[in-house]
């Protein structure tokens, strides 16, 4: 499946304090990374609802990257511990549809780790780049042809 | 009240008092030797005599013992007390010739002769070592012994006293500058260090933190403090005319309500001894800046004479800029202010020595305004500039030249050359880092770290003075290290930008809050349990649960969880991210 000329696509879904604040600062201190991961602010990883993963997949996404606060951090507390908690059950889901774990990841960064951001995403990308596409449509038809 | 007639005034005193404390009361000086104010009166130098007039003649007494009278009758300056008195400081002389305040005293009475067998001593068995002990500090550790020509101050059997604690209270009343502490205990006198001296001078147990404190008046180190820690002493208290020392007082935590946070917890200085190279703490005269600072400070431990620990005068200065900062090692930073300061001591020592400077620098950053001029006067000035990081601070000398010297190995690379320059005084422009605490007090104001762990602004151009939550303002070096002028510049910035919010005296929430819908909510109430802010309650009657506006932060955890649905957060509603995922991927 592997493919080198393959974009994977990566929705990231980054808190407001720490991990977006970070994605900013590598943005302004002119980090390159690659232009795979389209952000998406949320207030908190708390705020992420599995489904929004699952409906990232569906749409297209080859990858989805969580990323909140350090544990302890938390401009809301605990916000990124209910992340955590959340996060085995979505890899649960994830087996029962047959993607890999790999495509989704669940990373802290913190507001001063412009540079940590930027490697991250350049590493996630060269890992979905290694997995290939997901094909989501035919994964999910050749799920149920086999039931 | 007792009333008795001094030198022909009439004075009132209360009822225990002595003449000698009456006199003072009128401003009648008399002099003495072995009183104390702290310490109950003993008598024992005769130097206070005064006359008292009684209808059958006149009696001379020691005023410092004898206890004022109704109706009592005092000269303290008729022609018999000057003559008894001189007498008594002759023989106090002939004893003792060289103790100051003995002479002192024989100078004031005019006396040139001394016709007495003369001994040389130098104690004048005042005895207030032996009262301090035993009376101030409970402890007895010293007492007189022998009698007549032999008597002497000593401790128990002439041995190491084993109950001295070496507090050195006995050589801080001791007239005669003659307590030998090692005579008394094996112990050694360890001073209090004074922090504002960076430990570089002793302080008292009660004392003011430094000249300019707010608010400036002493504190008790409750530590050190003999009455916290034997209930003994209280000396202070004799000496407060005011009557203000009051033991009984303590700490209060007290909870103030505000509207806005000024941060401005400062920076602390890198410790060098962490670099072993640098000698510093290992080798004497190996200072850092800060101590520098204080030395060379006309408020400081030497009175702003530039010393050496030994008390000589320097002739050769290195200051090593870069100690900690800009170093992979330690912190990548540059600490900024080092430069400059490092100049400013060149400049110093130039001043008030005779020294050769020499400035090891990586690069000179003299970024700000007047401070490449101020470094082309220090240039011209004669210190030398050489570029390139000490490796190492060392005391083996290698010539005769550089015996008892520190020397100074560093590559110059403008010379391409090792250099070994022989210094009495190495000072270390250490590192400025952020608080050791700076974590704890991040977690409490929910403030983020930047890289080298100072805290973190909301935007490094447009919100360099507001931290990233709101009403939270940053000042000073706990941003990043900075100059003076920088912290005064973000100080005002964030007080006003703190009295803007206060002026307003509202808060403007962001409409991101959750909502519960209730005819969706099923009362599970998971979302109270996901509420890190106690904003959601569950509302018995209609069996739902209900989210106050007030509380909500807007983090949206509850949203996240609640498995009906019937949670979700305003501008961050569930449709609007579908869609900003759909408008990604198409």
């Amino acid at each position: 499946m592997a493919n080198e000329s393959f974009e994977p696509k990566i929705v990231g879904f980054l808190c407001r304090w720490c991990s977006y604040t970070g994605a900013d600062l590598a943005g302004t201190s002119r980090i390159q990374y690659p232009p795979n991961l389209a952000a998406i602010r949320v207030m908190c990883s708390g705020r992420v609802d599995p489904t929004f993963v699952v409906k990232a997949l569906r749409d297209g996404a080859d990858g989805v990257l969580i990323a909140g606060c350090h544990p302890g951090d938390c401009h809301y507390a605990e916000g990124n511990y209910k992340a955590m908690r959340r996060f085995p059950m979505l890899l649960n889901l994830l087996d029962q549809f047959g993607i890999e774990r790999e495509r989704v990841r669940l990373e802290w960064i913190s507001a001063s780790e412009g540079d940590l951001f930027a490697q991250l995403v350049k590493q996630f990308t060269e890992q979905l780049r290694k997995l290939g596409p997901l094909n989501w449509q035919e994964r999910i038809e050749a799920l149920c042809t086999n039931l | 009240m007792i009333s008795l007639t001094i030198d022909g005034n009439v004075v009132e005193v209360e009822e225990g008092s002595t003449v000698l404390q009456a006199a003072q009361k009128l401003g009648i000086e008399i002099p003495t030797l072995c009183h104390h104010k702290s310490l109950l009166p003993y008598g024992a130098c005769r130097v206070c005599l005064v006359e008292l007039e009684y209808s059958w003649g006149t009696q001379i007494q020691a005023s410092c013992t004898y206890p004022a009278q109704d109706g009592l009758v005092v000269n303290t300056a008729s022609e018999r007390v000057l003559k008894t008195r001189k007498i008594m400081v002759e023989l106090l002389l002939a004893r003792c010739p060289e103790v100051a305040p003995v002479k002192q005293l024989a100078e004031q009475m005019d006396i040139k002769e001394v016709r007495f067998p003369k001994k040389n001593e130098d104690c004048i068995l005042c005895g207030q070592c032996v009262r301090v002990c035993e009376e101030r500090m409970g402890i007895g550790a010293v007492n007189f012994v022998n009698r007549g020509r032999e008597k002497k101050i000593a401790p128990a059997y002439d041995r190491h006293s084993p109950i001295c604690m070496a507090c050195g209270a006995c050589q801080v009343v001791c007239p005669a500058d003659c307590v030998d502490l090692s005579k008394i205990t094996k112990r050694t006198l360890r001073p209090i260090p004074l922090a504002f001296d960076e430990g570089l001078s002793g302080r008292p147990s009660i004392y003011v933190p430094f000249a300019q404190a707010v608010p400036n008046v002493p504190v008790i180190d409750t530590n050190t403090c003999m009455y916290f820690q034997k209930g003994t002493c209280q000396a202070c208290q004799e000496f407060c005319e005011a009557d203000a020392i009051d033991f009984d007082q303590e700490d209060k935590v007290e909870e103030v309500e505000v509207g806005a946070i000024i941060v401005a917890t400062g920076f602390e200085l890198f410790d060098s001894s962490e670099i072993f190279r640098y000698g510093y703490g290992r080798l004497d005269n190996v200072i850092n800046s800060l101590e520098f600072e204080r030395i060379s400070h006309a408020s400081g431990p030497t009175g702003g004479k530039i010393f050496t620990k030994d008390g000589r005068e320097p002739q050769a200065v290195a200051i090593l800029h870069c100690i900690g900062s800009r170093d992979e090692n330690y912190h990548e930073y540059c600490s900024r202010v080092c430069c400059m300061y490092s100049l400013k001591f060149a400049h110093l020592v130039k001043e008030k020595t005779e020294a050769e400077v020499y400035n090891l620098y990586i690069d000179m950053r003299a970024f700000g305004k007047g401070y490449e001029e101020f470094y082309k006067r220090v240039l011209g000035e004669g210190v030398h500039f050489i570029r390139g990081k000490c490796a190492e601070v060392t005391d083996v000398p290698e010539t005769d030249e550089e015996k008892g010297k520190l020397i100074v190995i560093a590559e110059d690379t403008l010379l391409g050359l090792t250099r070994r320059l022989p210094v009495d005084m190495v000072i270390l422009s250490s590192a400025l880092i952020p608080g050791s605490d700076s974590d704890k007090l991040s977690k409490i104001l929910g403030l983020n770290c930047s890289k080298g762990g100072f805290y973190l602004e909301k935007h490094p151009k447009l919100a360099p003075v507001d931290a990233i939550s709101d009403g939270i303002f940053l000042a000073g070096a706990c941003q990043g290290p900075k100059d003076i002028p920088d912290s005064v510049a973000q100080g005002a910035a964030a007080a006003a930008g703190a009295l803007s919010l206060i002026d307003k005296g509202k808060v403007i929430l962001e409409p991101i809050t959750a909502e519960i819908n209730e005819e969706r909510c099923s009362g599970c109430q998971l979302c109270i349990a996901n509420c890190p802010y106690a904003a959601i309650d569950y509302d018995e009657e209609k069996r739902v649960s209900v989210v106050t506006e007030e509380l909500c932060k807007g983090c949206g955890t509850c949203v996240a969880g609640c498995p009906s649905g019937a949670a979700h957060q305003k501008n961050f509603e569930d449709e609007q991210i579908f869609s900003e995922i759909e408008g990604i991927l198409a």
